[in-house]
């Protein structure tokens, strides 16, 4: 843990920086890292404040092609930025640990459905089992989200992280369907297909100019609570990454067996690399209850459990700006494309077949580029070594 | 006795690897086990570090019964092993997988002072502290496994064949090193497909067969016996 690269805390603003390019890309990065401190801390903030004015019309209109063109950009930018949270989660347990999720949407939809069941006043856990008198804030609902959703991540881990590989893929796929079959098929607890409405929007109190609530119908606040949010879990979630715990992670993910022989507690770890990432898809889910007022099992399919993981692969498993990098090209350039047909004259609009050009892109990343857009730099030459090993067993 | 394996039995799923092997491996020992392919060698190795459980029997360790402890437990009570083929982190330099070595050991000046050691038994690895191991040739993967292994200062020592697809050359240099190792006073238990050298460098050896154990005495009894020769060491 002596390794130079690990000295600097400012690189972690490496993390956030813009989409790369194949060419001059590793002569930006080193110029990058070499850069004094200060001005790394300078150009993290810059990007930052960025960011945060993003959303702002009298900001981005000066943007150029950059905002979306036929939808709001404030909504686009909130969406965006939720999916890169939900892939910066789950890039803690297939990135780091290795462990192939297919079931994180689970730990969201619990998240979603804790938050409406404590503060929504027509939820059936206040009106008929009176588990609560009142319905309680939203703000404070959420660390009970998480808390419970990292609950349901340890119980779910428990038993099959014992599993490896394939198993577990398949324990948590059937792990998201079932909460999402039972959200859908009864009518108990949480009201079957019709859902819960009346979910609070965050802090109230909050007013804008006007005097009206600031969480409302405008996606600005929302957006600026989860860019705060994604900040906060990064940095926490870095932390942890260069740690000993992290260490622990990559043994793990490039051998098992070995990590195991060199006194590696390895069930311990994927719990905790499980458990962290459920306690960030249900605080995604916390959010989303938020925003949306109401929630029913419609918003939690199972494709999108895919298309999170699809994007944390397509950026850069294993490395927290890939993970940022390929959520935000999955979400925002697809929204980006719908407006560009009108813009260059198109009679079709080029967005009606963007699901069709991302399972394009995923294959031939997967044939050219399997370790991602950004890749982690272990994770690039344990793809190498992967591959010795296929030619040399051919 | 620092290792005493009795009658352990190892399976996978209904199939029996191991039918009931006994060994023992006193303090300062160098013992081998050399057998065929699929003899179960490396499920033997594999149990000792206990990330194969058993279906029987037992192992004990400095007099204690280890059967049941967690593989991570048995790295601090002073096991380790240098697995079978590749078993080096490639995605991490020599100088990370020499630390994960020392995963269980918080005294930093001691892990300094064994790393340097290790740089004296394998200068190789001196030369190369910032490479990817996953970039590194075969036999100098095996010098970091056996470093890596020796990272975490055990009191018993488990090679699986360190000598995999290495130059002859290169052969003969990892046995020094495992004596040399051994003189230092780390018990060793080397699994080898190799006979001849296993056999002349260690102070006792057993012979495994199709998961049990057919034969054992010194080295240099069962180098001159004459069914070793002919099954082992390809001498009529």
């Amino acid at each position: 843990m002596t390794n130079g690269e690990h000295a600097t805390p400012a690189r972690a603003a490496n993390g956030e920086h813009a989409a790369p390019r194949a060419r001059g890309w590793q002569a930006m990065k080193s110029r990058w890292s070499e850069m004094p401190q200060g001005m790394r801390w300078a150009g993290t903030g810059a990007l930052v404040v960025f960011l945060y004015l993003l959303p702002n019309r009298w900001f981005y209109e000066y943007l150029w092609y950059l905002p979306t063109q036929a939808s709001d950009m404030a909504t686009v930018l909130f969406e965006t930025a939720f999916f890169v949270l939900l892939a910066v989660g789950l890039n803690v347990v297939v990135g780091f640990a290795g462990l192939l999720d297919l079931g994180y949407f689970g730990f969201f939809a619990v998240g979603a459905y804790v938050v409406a069941l404590v503060t929504s006043p027509e939820s059936k856990a206040i009106v008929e089992y009176n588990w609560l008198a009142d319905p309680i804030t939203w703000v404070a609902a959420v660390p009970i989200a998480v808390a419970i959703a990292m609950v349901s991540g340890v119980i779910l881990g428990g038993p099959t992280l014992r599993l490896r590989g394939d198993y577990l893929a398949i324990v948590t796929l059937g792990f998201a369907e079932m909460i999402r079959l039972y959200a859908s098929r009864t009518e108990g607890l949480l009201n079957g297909d019709r859902g819960i409405p009346d979910v609070p929007h965050p802090v109230p109190g909050v007013k804008d100019a006007t005097g009206d609530s600031l969480f409302l119908f405008d996606a600005k606040p929302y957006y600026w609570v989860v860019l705060t949010i994604i900040i906060a879990v990064v940095v926490l979630v870095r932390n942890m990454e260069r740690s000993r715990v992290g260490r622990a992670w990559v043994a793990i993910r490039e051998d098992e067996d070995a990590a195991e022989i060199m006194g590696v507690n390895t069930f311990k770890y994927k719990l905790l690399a499980f458990a962290i990432g459920a306690a960030i898809g249900g605080l995604s889910g916390a959010v989303f209850a938020g925003k949306q007022g109401f929630i029913n099992s419609a918003s939690f399919q199972l494709e999108s459990s895919i298309l999170v993981l699809a994007a944390v692969i397509l950026g850069g498993a294993g490395n927290i700006g890939g993970a940022i990098v390929g959520a935000t090209i999955t979400w925002y350039l697809p929204e980006w494309v719908r407006g560009m047909g009108k813009v260059f004259g198109l009679s079709f609009d080029p967005s009606e077949y963007r699901i069709l050009a991302f399972g394009l892109v995923i294959i031939v990343m997967m044939i050219f580029r399997p370790q991602g857009i950004w890749p982690n730099k272990r994770r690039a030459s344990e793809f190498a070594d992967r591959r010795k090993e296929v030619a040399a067993n051919a | 006795m620092l290792l005493e394996i009795e009658n352990m039995t190892v399976a996978y799923g209904r199939i029996e690897a191991l039918h009931g092997i006994s060994l023992t491996v006193g303090e300062g020992e160098i013992v081998s086990l050399i057998g065929a392919n699929g003899a179960g060698k490396t499920t033997t190795m594999r149990a000792i570090s206990g990330i194969r459980p058993l279906a029987g029997g037992s192992i004990r360790f400095e007099g204690e019964d280890i059967s049941k402890l967690r593989a991570d437990r048995r790295v601090v009570q002073g096991i380790a092993q240098s697995p079978e083929g590749r078993g080096c982190f490639p995605g991490m330099t020599v100088v990370e997988n020499l630390e994960m070595g020392a995963y269980t050991r918080r005294d930093k000046a001691g892990i300094t002072a064994d790393m340097n050691r290790v740089y004296g038994l394998f200068p190789r690895l001196a030369e190369r502290k910032k490479q990817v191991a996953g970039t590194m040739s075969g036999g100098e993967q095996q010098m970091l496994a056996v470093g890596r292994a020796l990272m975490a200062r055990p009191k018993l020592l488990l090679l699986d064949e360190p000598s995999m697809g290495l130059a002859p050359m290169l052969i003969q240099q990892i046995f020094d090193i495992i004596v040399e190792i051994n003189q230092q006073g780390v018990t060793v238990l080397l699994v080898e497909q190799n006979a001849q050298q296993a056999l002349s460098r260690s102070h006792r050896a057993y012979v495994l067969e199709t998961g049990r154990i057919v034969k054992s005495g010194t080295g240099q009894e069962l180098l001159n016996d004459s069914s070793i020769k002919d099954a082992y060491l390809g001498v009529a």
